[in-house]
């Protein structure tokens, strides 16, 4: 299969150097396209964005307290309904809107709105369930994490019932490009370039500005950073924001791409999502970004392969034999040390 | 504050029969748990249990709740004396279950009985526990947890598609009653033969695990738990004590499917989920972890607090007609029943209820679980 072959190439060139890296990425791309067609392509493109979106808030989250962050999946479920409420109950908006300037500023609200408040809502997890944690074996948060997850959950089933419900599809799914031949959606566009945006800014966040720096030392050595300044509580307080912001951007987006949701959504996204988190090394927010498209080409490839049932089951062979061969995923450096 | 630590502790046997017990301590769980069978009905008969429903309703419950009890305490082995999280412990009760009905349904017309199943059900679980574990124990407790998750998920993914031999969405149906002379005929309105089935098969399970507990194998669960570098340095296989921990817990949890299929003679993988992970998982931190008796009791009252008490609630608030309390559905809690259990245990009292008597470091470094324990 393609996609697997061209994992392999990936791997071999995180080692070898930087400038192999983008090559092999973009050989693998080529690869993709070529065999499964522009629409597919696209498709994959957008599920990925969404991914990736996901897996960051789980990789910058493992990275700073070696948490996995089991309520990470169900905030992004709680974003989904948090968008629902904007778009269609503060907005007023039920459907598509044809008129740019409107269009533009109803998006800009709905992406504000959800992202501040999954911000809040994820800090405030980490505030009352995690935080008191800090020193507790491993394995305590990981239990607080899952009951975190239920708890989440049957709030929204509780707050909803257990329906499904339509999300307003903002976005006007009439407007497409004709390249080739092909239709390709402008939301797919939009949502692939509002994310890669989002990505960029969060590298140029972390890489650029202090508390950026900060919440690197804090991940390396919390000890150590405390020691040279570093407000701990607030750094991880802060990862907690931005991840859980980047979850609430993948819910819009969600939202607008597929116009339903439920309350059971946050599981299976959460969970391919963490998995794009370990392939691409968990800690590493660009290996994360690069694992999240890459699920999303292995599930587009199973579905163009005829069995597409079998997805899920894919996904989680892939987790289980990468853990095993390769713990450190794609990009990832820092080997934590065992048990 | 002790007794409420030790509740069993002031109960205090006659001297000629405590000593006795002391020297038979496996005699003593399975008379524990005869007792227990025969006062849980009569309890039953009881005005506030009484009432609720009939004594044949409360002895199907306990059933259902000693099947619970016989997960937890498998899942214990695994969590709560080698230090492992395993995440998807159904996928071991489903393989159980699966491996008795494809052989004893109408699927492909075998009767194979149930009995010498029952052995074969666990040892199927076991070695897909092996099979599972061989590859994976080596990883970090963590990464371990998502493993076994997924694993979770692969197990319902592949039952329902493999449908030639699992009877896809629908699963299988029609599987067949045990059968044994002496003790009644199985049925579905008959309840009791059932019920003295599946407490023998506790008391099996209880005193194969408190036996192991207390042997070579068990302390190095334990050594493994407390500090797996100082295990190792110590001369125990890390890797072969942990496969022996999952085998167990997996074979526990095939023994457990097996009878859970024979009781409702269907299995679908819908029975199989994430919830039964974790409501398993959460009997297991309400009891405390490491401790055998603990656990079965959280079992115990996780599951006759959801299937009883919130459907009483729910008839109770109808028939008084309050304006809204009457509107709301109390069954839906019992998932927030699991998570508040497990956030409110591990912030609280992150021991259990009832913890274990050794002190466990791996989940109390500021609460030594009982400090006048002697061993």
């Amino acid at each position: 299969m393609a996609a697997q072959g061209e994992a392999g190439q990936v791997n071999t060139a995180a080692r070898r150097g930087a400038l192999t890296l983008p090559l092999a990425i973009a050989a693998f791309l080529a690869a993709a396209l070529a065999w499964m067609g522009l629409e597919q392509f696209v498709n994959a493109l957008t599920l990925g964005a969404i991914y990736a979106l996901i897996a960051l808030g789980y990789t910058m989250v493992y990275g700073i307290i070696e948490l996995i962050n089991f309520a990470h999946g169900d905030v992004f479920m709680v974003s989904t309904f948090v968008t629902m409420f904007v778009s269609s109950t503060l907005l007023g908006q039920k459907s598509a809107i044809q008129d740019l300037p409107l269009l533009g500023a109803s998006l800009l609200i709905t992406f504000a709105l959800t992202i501040a408040f999954m911000a809040v809502v994820g800090a405030v997890i980490e505030r009352f369930a995690y935080r008191p944690l800090r020193r507790a074996p491993k394995l305590a948060p990981l239990i607080t994490a899952i009951g975190v997850s239920f708890i989440l959950q049957n709030i929204i089933q509780y707050l909803v019932g257990p329906y499904g419900y339509n999300v307003p599809q903002l976005f006007p799914n009439t407007w497409a490009v004709d390249l080739e031949g092909v239709r390709v959606p402008l939301l797919n566009i939009f949502i692939i370039a509002v994310s890669v945006s989002l990505m960029i800014a969060l590298q140029l966040f972390i890489s650029r500005t202090r508390t950026g720096r900060a919440m690197r030392t804090t991940s390396m050595d919390r000890d150590a950073s405390a020691i040279m300044g570093v407000n701990i509580d607030r750094t991880i307080m802060v990862t907690f924001l931005i991840g859980s912001g980047l979850a609430g951007a993948a819910g819009v987006i969600h939202g607008l791409y597929y116009g339903n949701t439920n309350f059971q959504v946050g599981y299976q996204a959460g969970l391919k999502s963490f998995t794009a988190a370990v392939l691409g090394g968990i800690g590493n927010t660009a290996g994360a970004a690069l694992g999240g498209f890459l699920i999303a080409f292995i599930e587009v490839a199973a579905v163009v392969l005829g069995f597409s049932r079998w997805g899920g089951a894919v996904v989680f062979s892939l987790l289980v034999v990468f853990l095993v061969f390769r713990p450190t995923g794609l990009l990832g450096s820092h080997t934590g040390d065992r048990a | 504050m002790s007794a409420l630590r030790r509740p069993l502790a002031r109960l205090r046997l006659p001297a000629p029969l405590a000593a006795y017990f002391a020297r038979h301590r496996s005699l003593a769980i399975v008379a524990a748990i005869a007792a227990i069978g025969v006062a849980l009905p009569l309890l039953s008969l009881v005005p506030p249990f009484g009432l609720l429903q009939s004594t044949n309703a409360w002895t199907n419950a306990f059933t259902i709740a000693a099947i619970y009890a016989m997960l937890a305490i498998g899942l214990n082995v695994v969590v709560g004396f080698a230090g492992l999280l395993d995440l998807g412990y159904a996928a071991f009760f489903a393989l159980g279950g699966y491996a008795y009905a494809v052989v004893a349904s109408p699927l492909f017309g075998l009767d194979v009985p149930f009995w010498p199943m029952l052995i074969a059900g666990a040892v199927i679980a076991a070695i897909f526990g092996v099979l599972l574990g061989a590859p994976t124990l080596r990883l970090r407790g963590d990464y371990l947890a998502i493993v076994t998750l997924g694993f979770g998920e692969i197990v319902p993914i592949t039952l329902l598609n493999a449908d030639r031999f699992t009877g896809g969405v629908i699963g299988i149906g029609g599987i067949d009653r045990p059968a044994l002379p002496g003790l009644g005929v199985f049925s579905i309105i008959d309840p009791w033969p059932y019920y003295v089935l599946v407490l023998s098969m506790l008391a099996i399970v209880v005193v194969v695990v408190k036996r192991l507990e207390e042997s070579r194998v068990g302390r190095a669960w334990e050594a493994i738990r407390e500090d797996e570098l100082a295990a190792e340095s110590s001369g125990i296989n890390t890797v072969v004590s942990k496969l022996q921990a999952f085998a167990v817990g997996a074979a526990i949890a095939g023994f457990a499917g097996v009878f859970n299929a024979a009781k409702l003679t269907i299995v679908s993988p819908q029975q199989f989920g994430f919830v039964v992970s974790v409501s398993t998982l959460s009997a297991v931190v309400l009891g405390g972890m490491g401790n055998v008796v603990g656990v079965g009791i959280g079992a115990f009252v996780i599951y006759l607090v959801q299937s009883i008490f919130l459907k009483q609630l729910n008839i109770l608030f109808d028939q008084i007609q309050l304006p809204i309390i009457s509107g709301i559905d109390f069954l839906q809690f019992q998932y927030v029943l699991y998570g508040v259990v497990l956030v409110l245990m591990m912030l609280k009292r992150p021991q259990g209820i009832y913890p274990a008597r050794r002190r466990m470091r791996t989940f109390s470094d500021a609460a030594p679980a009982a400090k006048g324990a002697k061993r």
